[in-house]
């Protein structure tokens, strides 16, 4: 991806409002005002149709860097759908057709000379259920490095050691790296699935319902990880659970379709402090107090 | 879905808190008869009854403590209970210069009285009615009315000023009078306390509609 520089650094440096023609010409808008983290994700207007059905529409959002950003609402807002598109997982799915622009450090992902290979490289994603690969628990995180090319014995053990240790899962399986994969618990598995992705660098790491397979200390295990790695990377999360929204994330966004799995909309996107002390919006505050969803 | 367990027991801390505020407000009525009357017996009802106001006010927090730890209440119904937490807070003090009134009526039973009581109960009448009307503008969820009642507390203030002045001139004209004077400034100034944390009541109630705290009275005492 192309280095550029976003709204949020080029007004601190003049003072002015930035047009940003690469970002879309959207007018700069924080969620927080008092966000200092540049944009790295901005959607403009995305939408997700499956067949002749509009799953989601008009999702407008920016992304901080190393923030946690939770998208919370109930089944069929299209939450899932949104996540999908910010590395272009949709792609995939044969009936899916996406809308308006995602733009990832200034550039749209959607455009035709961008390979979504490499935008899946910087943006990498952890599914539902640790879906680990029938290998090694090694083999499993050297995956990524080695097709990116990274080779010699040397280099590729130090990758999936630094991968394994910032995943925190490096002391428990230091001693059975030649085990599979699918020995592991479901907790230690799912955290293989996250060194595998971190073993790639990437940017962005999305986080589809990550610990909804998982036991609550296994759950709280993946939460603290989070933490740590917003350090290092920006992660979006599209969660269930409102309560670990409100642990985990600095950014929560609301969605709701007018019927299940119909024209689902972004309602309210601000700090998550403010989300769950004090929504703006009738119906955030309907759904995250249970009143209905 | 719905919640009806928890609506009926964040209704329930509520009304806990309601009927707290009704004891002080007795409390405080109560007070002002034992000063005026001179009733040694009704004095030390208050000193008895204030115990149930604190019992009521660690009962609600218990009850507030129990639905935050099994409902994880989020938005509007966490700023209920915090809101209710630091009323009951407020109620309790409330009640405790009520007490401080009851006991200023024991020890002044068998002094002759200094002058008849006029400004005092009019304080008293006042912050009643602030007290009051403040829990019916957290019932009705109404910050107007919440502002409007924090201004009284000016009304308050100057009765204060003017029961203080007058004891004053009476202690330097008849140094006989120095302890009942200073007992009667004590009760004046249990009054002005009162009036004082209904003003935290208010602003509660504009942090429970708003969802920010705005200080809407700092007190020259």
């Amino acid at each position: 991806m192309r280095e550029t520089t976003t709204p949020e650094q080029a007004s601190r440096k003049d003072g002015a409002q930035v047009s940003a023609v690469s970002l879309g010409g959207l007018p700069y808008r924080p969620a927080h005002a008092a966000e200092t983290a540049p944009v790295v994700l901005r959607l403009d207007k995305v939408g997700v149709s499956y067949g002749d059905r509009p799953a989601v529409q008009d999702v407008t959002m920016d992304i901080y860097k190393n923030r946690i950003t939770a998208l919370i609402g109930p089944s069929g807002c299209g939450k899932s759908s949104i996540l999908r598109c910010l590395n272009r997982m949709n792609d995939l799915i044969y009936s899916a057709k996406v809308t308006g622009s995602v733009y990832l450090d200034g550039v749209d992902i959607n455009g035709d000379a961008v390979d979504p290979v490499q935008v899946r490289r910087h943006v990498g994603m952890v599914f539902q259920k640790p879906n680990p690969f029938p290998m090694s628990i090694k083999e499993n995180v050297a995956f990524g490095p080695k097709r990116q090319g990274t080779s010699g014995r040397g280099r590729l053990k130090e990758t999936v050691e630094k991968a394994l240790r910032s995943a925190a899962l490096w002391d428990e399986v230091a001693d059975k790296m030649d085990q599979p994969g699918t020995a592991l618990s479901g907790g230690q598995q799912q955290r293989l699935c996250i060194a595998r992705v971190l073993a790639v660098r990437p940017e962005i790491i999305l986080m589809d319902e990550p610990c909804s397979s998982l036991d609550p200390v296994a759950t709280l295990k993946i939460e603290d990880l989070m933490r740590e790695l917003a350090r290092d990377y920006t992660i979006v999360i599209v969660t269930h659970n409102m309560q670990q929204a409100a642990r985990v994330s600095d950014y929560t966004a609301f969605m709701l379709a007018s019927e299940h799995g119909l024209n689902g909309r972004l309602i309210e996107y601000g700090a998550t402090n403010e989300i769950f002390t004090n929504p703006r919006d009738k119906r955030t505050e309907d759904y995250i107090t249970g009143r209905f969803g | 879905m719905t919640r009806t367990a928890f609506e009926r027991q964040l209704l329930a801390v509520q009304e806990d808190m309601l009927v707290m505020a009704g004891m002080v407000e007795t409390a405080i009525e109560r007070g002002i008869e034992a000063l005026k009357t001179r009733n040694v017996n009704l004095a030390h009802q208050i000193i008895e009854d204030d115990l149930k106001i604190n019992r009521k006010r660690y009962e609600t927090e218990d009850k507030c403590l129990e639905l935050i730890a099994t409902q994880q209440p989020l938005a509007s119904d966490l700023r209920t209970i915090v809101s209710v937490l630091h009323i009951t807070v407020d109620l309790e003090r409330m009640g405790d210069h009520a007490e401080g009134i009851a006991k200023i009526a024991l020890m002044l039973a068998d002094e002759p009285p200094l002058k008849p009581y006029i400004d005092i109960p009019r304080m008293a009448q006042v912050a009643s009615e602030m007290l009051m009307g403040s829990l019916e503008a957290f019932k009705d969820r109404d910050p107007a009315r919440a502002r409007a009642i924090c201004d009284q507390d000016d009304e308050v203030d100057a009765l204060y000023e003017q029961v203080y002045r007058e004891l004053l001139t009476f202690m330097i004209n008849d140094p006989r009078t120095i302890q009942r004077a200073t007992y009667l400034i004590w009760t004046a100034h249990n009054l002005e306390r009162i009036a004082d944390r209904v003003t935290n009541i208010c602003e509660r109630v504009i942090y429970l509609v708003e969802g920010r705290i705005e200080e809407l009275n700092v007190s020259k005492y």
